[in-house]
């Protein structure tokens, strides 16, 4: 039994790792209540992503009124091929087309942030790195010969693996630092960083974009089964002081 | 004025008198605690699945073309149709968990003994169908683990010789799971078996209050008739149906006194209940599982296909057997089991509270094997957690062979005459 209670404490930590991604993932610090923050990752998507990665189960309107962008505005700067405003965010890539030029059309993006999680997004975003072997010269290190090129090369620049000479065991070793921009971006790497999080924070907006009002209503409903459970509980007292 | 109304359906359809047999003069007995909640909380979250599936079923759209994007639109678009949802998410894994532990209840204290066998057996029913009401709801989200989770299951089907291919035919009623697979799965979750479902909890109401609640001492509240003196018997008036064979003694009406404690702990169940819908929907990847959110695609094979939890201790035993078929039979040997539960016991004492040792320890360790056996249904298998899972698998099942050996001659403690308080 002891040996057996042993074998179970080492083993069951060995199942939890296993199940993990092969690339470190750095924390997304996603803060739905900062829509300046969201806004910015809007006008990312609507520029960058939309060409190629619908939206398709959200619409215009809703986003505006939940990011606090006023509908002219926002028709204004981020509607750009003539939708109403209630009209779903698509776009119009044929998806026989794009998994000719891609290998497999690229996804819809509404619920990424649930299937990938956002660290694993916000991780993804600032991992391309140069490879002259993949077709589109850049590939990624968190999602391994993905079919996308790197969009947002002109902000961040085109960063390459690095390697750094040290030494271990006595030998002068290459080892693998991380990736570092060329410099050509328009962006400085904390300002992409934040960008990259703005994105992200979009994202998980897009996924989940009930998720603020849920937890506002989360409150009120605990408030209520708290007097609910209490007056139940008084009355139970009550009806079984007879019993005594 | 509401007497005469009372009377005048009284005279028409036994109202009162049904609400006296079953809650103002039913007599329940005074001792029951914490285990016995859960009955009741089953038809809460029953009556919860009922309500809010039949506000899903206005917006959702019942075809491999509409169905991700319907569900999609009540969450975004219907006003709290994302509240609708979760409480239909959410309640499907709180019914496993109410169930679960209302089962383990029985077990903890001989519910399932003469004379309650047919109780149980509407119960272990009532489990079959709710676990094909859950497999097939499942699948009608249509995300990639609808998908693939329905595929995998449906294809064990496939391993009964002879007649297992065109078996998962007739279930598919395609090559492969398509529109038709999820347009009969819509029928049968909305109305078959929700039909099914209702009419055996019925029976097993009926059966409960034909045969009277067993209780955590497992000692009969219902004694000969004429043999307890006048002032032992309860205050309370019950209702002749109970007190013309036998003396009743140790109960208390259902109404109101269980009532109203039940009103307590649906409270706190409700807390729980609501922070998960509230707070954490998908319950860290365990009720809603991530690759669900990627809609359905028959070319693309998630890398890990696992059930949801609740299948998980049942899927965990199928995998350890290399092989298919007897794997197969062994997970529904476990489930047949359970139901036979009333004959491999042939034990006399009810409770736990008064069996030996080598009971509980037999319980406890039947106990962890479904918890552990849950565990690693989640997991991707590999060679260590296989052998786990053999391990566990042996042991679920020898807490039956091991019952039915010992229970015949087992030490038991005393059984006092009367329930203690």
């Amino acid at each position: 039994m002891k040996k057996l209670l042993i074998a179970l404490v080492t083993f069951i930590p060995s199942l939890v790792f296993a199940a993990g991604p092969t690339v470190p993932l750095d924390e997304a610090k996603v803060d739905l209540h900062d829509k300046a923050s969201l806004q910015r990752g809007a006008q990312l998507f609507m520029n960058y992503c939309l060409g190629c990665h619908s939206l398709q189960y959200a619409r215009y309107n809703r986003m505006f009124e939940d990011l606090g962008i006023p509908e002219d505005v926002g028709q204004k700067n981020l509607q750009f091929t003539g939708e109403k405003e209630g009209d779903l965010i698509t776009n119009n890539m044929s998806e026989e087309k794009a998994g000719a030029w891609f290998g497999n059309p690229p996804p819809d993006l509404t619920n990424v942030a649930r299937v990938r999680g956002p660290d694993w997004i916000y991780t993804y975003l600032r991992s391309f790195y140069r490879d002259d072997s993949r077709p589109f010269g850049v590939n990624n290190s968190v999602f391994p010969n993905v079919g996308m090129p790197h969009v947002l090369q002109e902000l961040q620049g085109l960063p390459e693996k690095t390697y750094e000479e040290r030494r271990i065991d006595g030998e002068m070793k290459k080892v693998y630092v991380g990736l570092k921009t060329d410099g050509k971006g328009r962006l400085t790497e904390s300002e992409y960083d934040q960008a990259m999080l703005d994105l992200t924070s979009f994202l998980v907006y897009m996924g989940e974009p009930m998720k603020l009002e849920q937890r506002r209503m989360g409150w009120f409903v605990f408030g209520f089964l708290l007097v609910f459970t209490i007056l139940a509980w008084l009355l139970k007292k009550e009806f079984w002081k007879d019993l005594k | 004025m509401a007497n005469k109304f009372v009377e005048w359906i009284d005279a028409r359809i036994p109202m009162t008198k049904t609400w006296n047999i079953h809650l103002a003069q039913y007599p329940a007995p005074k001792n029951f605690n914490f285990w016995y909640l859960f009955g009741v909380l089953a038809m809460l979250v029953l009556v919860n699945q009922i309500l809010t599936g039949v506000w899903l079923t206005m917006n959702y759209v019942p075809s491999s073309e509409g169905a991700f994007a319907s569900v999609e639109y009540i969450m975004r678009d219907i006003d709290y149709g994302w509240l609708l949802r979760y409480m239909h998410s959410t309640g499907a894994s709180a019914f496993f968990i109410v169930v679960y532990l209302h089962m383990f209840r029985g077990m903890l204290y001989g519910s399932y003994q003469k004379p309650r066998e047919l109780l149980w057996l509407f119960g272990m029913f009532i489990f079959l169908v709710l676990m094909a009401e859950a497999f097939m709801g499942y699948l009608l989200p249509w995300g990639q683990m609808s998908y693939w989770g329905a595929q995998v299951i449906i294809s064990l089907f496939g391993a009964i010789p002879v007649i297992g291919d065109d078996l998962t035919l007739w279930i598919r009623g395609d090559y492969v799971i398509s529109g038709a697979t999820l347009n009969r799965f819509f029928a049968l979750h909305v109305i078959a078996l929700p039909l099914v479902l209702v009419i055996l909890v019925f029976l097993h109401i009926i059966a409960l209050h034909e045969v009277g609640s067993n209780n955590p001492d497992g000692v009969p509240i219902k004694k000969p008739k004429g043999s307890v003196p006048d002032e032992e018997k309860p205050k309370f008036k019950f209702h002749e149906r109970f007190t013309k064979k036998y003396d009743i003694v140790d109960a208390i009406p259902f109404y109101p006194y269980y009532i109203v404690k039940d009103l307590v702990g649906i409270g706190i169940f409700l807390f729980l209940f609501c922070y998960v819908i509230f707070f954490m929907p998908e319950m860290g990847g365990f009720f809603l599982e991530p690759p669900n959110f990627a809609p359905a695609n028959p070319l693309k094979t998630p890398q890990h296909i696992a059930p949801v939890w609740y299948f998980t201790p049942f899927y965990a035993i199928l995998r350890a057997v290399p092989d298919k078929l007897f794997g197969v039979i062994l997970m529904f040997a476990s489930i047949v089991l359970l139901a036979l539960l009333p004959w491999l016991d042939r034990g006399r004492v009810r409770s736990i509270r008064y069996r030996s040792i080598l009971h509980k320890l037999n319980l406890a360790v039947f106990s962890v094997s479904f918890l552990v056996l849950g565990y690693l249904g989640t997991q991707p298998a590999t060679p260590t957690s296989t052998m786990f899972a053999q391990i566990f698998t042996f042991l679920y099942f020898a807490f039956f062979v091991l019952l039915f050996f010992y229970s015949k001659r087992e030490k038991t403690k005393p059984v006092p005459e009367r329930v203690t308080s």
